[in-house]
Order: structure tokens, then sequence, then C-alpha cells
């Protein structure tokens, strides 16, 4: 029984990541068809960005939120502008190619980005300096820290956000006109363009502070941690029914849940021959029997309520 | 008010649009007839800069349309009601009307504006909360036309409004046509129902495999032996 809860609160941390990673996928995704593979090397950048911040104002007797704080705010600075640059260069060029020229164009921006972070911050694990004091509850058996309460209680002010950004903006209702049919909603006035930086520039933005929270959640980065990070949130986007906003939250909850019930038991379930260290066979599992069963996801919409 | 120029419209190697000169006079209703695939459709996605053309000149109150780009159109005073309507599927019918006036920001106006096509179409009113997607193809038709006036356009272009329609919608949709244009709405309708568009509008074009063959006033092109037999049916 404390085992279940315990990997209920794991799961939920995990999965209030995997959600704000999600939806960089499906935000973008949802308006031009775009599997952005470099989305997780934008995550990974926004944690190296974080962590170089936080090592140089660390000695800087500043109080360690704030210090806190400034590399949150610079990463997600930096990944907007990488979001950005990526969507102008990479992206745009390619507007109205077959889909399977920017697909593989995103591959290879995930590369180079991986590429340009191990020139920058090494090959080796970089640890995050001991910033926060940890503090450690307990409820029925299982235990939490500060931290795990700071990253959902931020993933969901920040997903509460984006809600009332979609939906109660002008910037809202043009993205989501675009979503639906991007030559109606240019004649209405909406400028594509536009909303097409803005679905990756705010999709960074949140991948930044994602980012930021598998930082202080596993207390280490690595140039190459993007790449399982963003197969798994895309496996939740995925899960939730990508190019749908709540599915993406909801499917990156339910992900985090399953792999950690998942980590919790498969010792169980296999007789202790397979361990915990397992536990990345779930997502894909998860995503493999979507893909079968409903490819559309949980929330998805039939092909034909897609405009 | 809209002087087109040699318009040429290609895809790819197939020319759709071979070279077309009309005009539309302010206050007027043009109507623009023509067969499946003559490149009507064509001409108002050039026109609305949905595409580029591959020539000529599109100029729009002394100004070049050619070199704008689509989302700039709509505060020249152009909307386009595109053929199979457009409307956003997983809208409310208020919020597709609420995009009509993307480009505004005369709030207390838009306000009146909404009250205004609601009065015009009292179904939108009924469905102001359902999605988009569901509505009737009629009622789809409706909120086109009816966030299209959103924009406060000083010229619409209509591609096919009675298309897929059932008559007594067909009627409807019309009647509110007519009533737009009586109160100053320049048109430029495209229709494969030549009968009814040449009833409503004053001049007509006959459009051909990508040209323009015919061009009188509507009356004396719904009398023409020739129109009668290839587009009226008789
Ligand atoms: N996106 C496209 N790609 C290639 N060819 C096209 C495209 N759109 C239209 N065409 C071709 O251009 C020609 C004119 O098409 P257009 O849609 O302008 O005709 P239309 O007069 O509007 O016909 P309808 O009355 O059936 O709507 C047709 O031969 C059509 O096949
Ligand atoms: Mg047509």
């Amino acid at each position: 029984m404390d085992t279940l809860l315990q990997q209920l609160i794991n799961g939920l941390t995990l999965g209030a990541v995997y959600a704000l990673v999600a939806l960089g996928y499906t935000m973008v995704y949802g308006i031009i068809g775009l599997i952005n593979f470099a989305h997780g090397e934008v995550v990974m950048i926004g944690t190296m960005v974080a962590f170089t911040v936080i090592v140089a104002l660390a000695g800087s007797g500043l109080p360690p939120l704030l210090v806190l704080s400034i590399g949150l705010a610079v990463a997600v600075v930096v990944c907007m502008a990488l979001g950005w640059s990526l969507e102008r260069v990479a992206y745009r060029p390619l507007r109205g190619a077959p889909r399977l020229t920017p697909l593989i164009t995103a591959i290879g921006m995930s590369m180079v980005l991986q590429n340009v972070a191990m020139i920058i911050w090494g090959r080796n694990y970089i640890t995050f300096p001991p910033m926060i004091t940890k503090h450690i509850y307990s409820v029925g058996g299982a235990t939490f820290t500060n931290v795990q309460v700071a990253i959902v209680s931020l993933a969901a002010l920040v997903m509460m956000a984006l809600i009332y950004l979609v939906h109660r903006t002008r910037i809202g209702m043009a993205m989501r006109a675009t979503a639906q049919n991007p030559h109606v909603a240019s004649l209405m006035g909406v400028d594509i363009n536009r909303v097409i930086a803005m679905a990756f520039v705010i999709g960074s933005a949140l991948g930044a502070v994602a980012g930021c929270m598998v930082g202080s959640y596993y207390e280490i980065a690595h140039y190459q941690m993007g790449f399982m990070l963003g197969l798994k949130a895309f496996t939740a986007a995925v899960l939730g029914g990508i190019g749908n906003l709540a599915g993406a939250m909801a499917g990156g909850l339910l992900l985090g849940v399953i792999e950690a019930l998942g980590a919790g038991y498969i010792g169980q379930l296999t007789g202790d021959f397979l361990g915990s260290h397992y536990q990345d066979i779930f997502a894909f599992i998860v995503l493999i029997i979507v893909l079968m069963f409903r490819p559309s996801g949980l929330f998805g919409e039939r092909e034909g309520d897609r405009a | 008010m809209l002087e087109v120029t040699g318009l040429r419209v290609s895809y790819g190697g197939i020319q759709a649009v071979r070279g077309i000169t009309f005009h539309v006079n302010e206050g007027e209703m043009v109507a623009l007839i023509g067969a499946n695939g003559a490149g009507k459709s064509s001409t108002l996605r050039a026109l609305a800069r949905l595409l580029t053309p591959a020539g000529g000149s599109v100029r729009y109150r002394g100004k070049e349309l050619v070199s704008l780009p689509p989302h700039r159109l709509v505060g020249e005073g152009i909307a386009l009601v595109p053929e199979g309507r457009g409307v956003f599927p997983r809208m409310s019918s208020l919020e597709n009307l609420r995009m009509g006036a993307y480009a505004r920001n005369d709030k207390p106006a838009i306000q009146h504006d909404l009250e205004h096509v609601l009065q015009l179409f009292p179904r939108l009113k009924e469905r102001a909360q359902q999605t988009a997607g569901t509505l009737s193809g009629g009622e789809q038709q409706m909120l086109a036309i009816g966030r299209a006036l959103m924009s406060k356009p000083k010229l619409m272009l209509l591609d096919e409004p009675s298309m897929g329609l059932a008559p007594i919608m067909v009627q409807k949709i019309f009647e509110v046509i007519r009533k737009v244009a009586s109160e100053g709405m320049t048109i430029l309708l495209v229709e494969q129902n030549a009968k009814l568009a040449l009833e409503v509008s004053q001049r007509g074009y006959v459009m051909e495999s990508g040209e323009i063959t015919v061009t009188d006033e509507s009356h004396k092109l719904l009398a023409d032996p020739k129109v009668r037999a290839a587009y009226l049916g008789e």
C-alpha cells in the first residue's frame, strides 16, 4: 500500500514535467503538423543554462530562491530565443515541402543541438549545486519533498496560464483559428507566420521550465538527457491525442503515473527478473499500445473534426 | 473599385486561369459564372492572396494587391467567403463571428455589428454556443457570411454560397445577400447556379476553361440563347 501511494506521488511529479514538455510538442503539431523532434534538446539546453547561471551565482551571497529564479528566468529567455530561431532558420524555409522533409530536419536539429551542448558543457554529468535545503514530509507511509511540491505547483500554475492564454486572449484565439484552418485564419487578418513563431516560443518557454524542474529533481544534467525526456513527452502527447492541449496535460500526468507504478511493481510482476531501472520500457509499451489501438489518443478528435 | 488585368493562376504546369480581365464598380454586385473547373475559385483565391498569381495585376481602390500578404487584405476592406465555408469547426458560432472581427479594435462597434449579424441570421443566434463543426451546411454558410460581415468589409467575394444547400436555405441566404447589397456592399459573386447569380447581380462574366468568354449586363446574359443553353439547362 505504501508503495502505491509513494509511486503515485513520484509519478505525479514526473508526470507534471512530461506534461509541460508534451505541450511543446502538441502546440507545434496542432498548428503546423510537425513533430519537432528537437524539442527535447531545447529542454536540455534549458537545464544546462539554468545550471550554469545557478552555479555562477551560487557564491554571490544572493538568497537561494532568488538565484534559482534568475536561473529559471534566464533559461526561459534563452529557450524562447532558441525556439524562435529553430522555426525561423530550420522549419520556415520548408513550409510547403513534403511532410517528411521538416521531420528529418527536426531530427537533424536535435543532433546539432546535442553536439553544440556537448561542446559547451562537455561530455560529463553536471551536478546541481546544493542550493535547496530539502525538507521531507511523510503521509501514510509515503514521503515527498518540498522540491516535488514546488514542481507540481509550478507546473499547475504554468498550465493554467497557458489555458488562459489560449482561450481568453487575442493571440490564443489566433492560435486556435490557425490550428483549425490556417488559410481562413489569414483571411481574418491573422499573421500565420507570427502565430507559428509564437507556438515555438511558448512551447520552448514551457520546455525551459520543465528543464529546470528535472534538473532540480534529479540534481544532474547531461547533454543527452533531452533525448529520452523528449521521447517520453512525445509519447505523452500521443497518448493524450497529439494536437490537443488538454490531452498533452492529461497524457503527461498519466504517463508519469504509469511509469512510476511500473517501476514500483516491475520486480513483483516479473519475480525480480527485471528491476526498477527498466522503468523506461513502460513509456514505449504505452506508445505502441496507443499507436496500435487508438492512434488519435485518449482526447484526440476523430480525423473529420480536424480542419 | 476592383480592377483585374491579365490575371493568371497556375498549379504546377496546369494553367487554371489564363489571363482574365474584369472589374467591379463600387456598390455593384457582379456575378462570375462557369462550369466546374472553369477557374472561378482560383480567381477568388488569387484575389484574396491565398495563392500567388502567376501574372497580372489586381488593383483595388488604386492599390496593387498582388504584393500584399494575405492577412493584410482584411484591413483593406476585402472579405472572402470561401468555397466550402471554411468555418472554424471547433469554435462556437459566436467565436467564429468574433474571429471575423479579429483585425478590428473598435470594441463597441464590433458588439453593434455582432447584433446586426445575429439579426440578419436569427438562426445563428439560436446556435450561438454550438460548435461550428456540428452546424448544418446551411447554418455554416450563414456563419461564414456573418463572419465575413464582422470584418466590416467594403468588398465581399462570395464563392458558391448556394453549394450543396436545399432550395429553401439557398433562398434564405440569397435574401440576406440581396439585403447586404442593397445597403451598399460591393459584391463579387461566384456561382454555378447561374440563374440565381444573374438574377441578383447587375453584371456578369462567363468563365470557361480559365478564360472569360462573355460579359454583359446580367439580365441580357439571362436572355442570351447561348448562355441559356450552356448554363441555364435549356
Ligand atoms: N490546388 C490545386 N492543385 C492543382 N490543381 C488545382 C488546384 N485547385 C484547382 N485546380 C485546378 O484548377 C482548375 C480550376 O479550378 P477551380 O477550383 O478554380 O474551378 P472552379 O471554377 O471554382 O470550379 P467549381 O465550380 O467546381 O468550384 C481545375 O482544373 C482544378 O482541377
Ligand atoms: Mg470553385
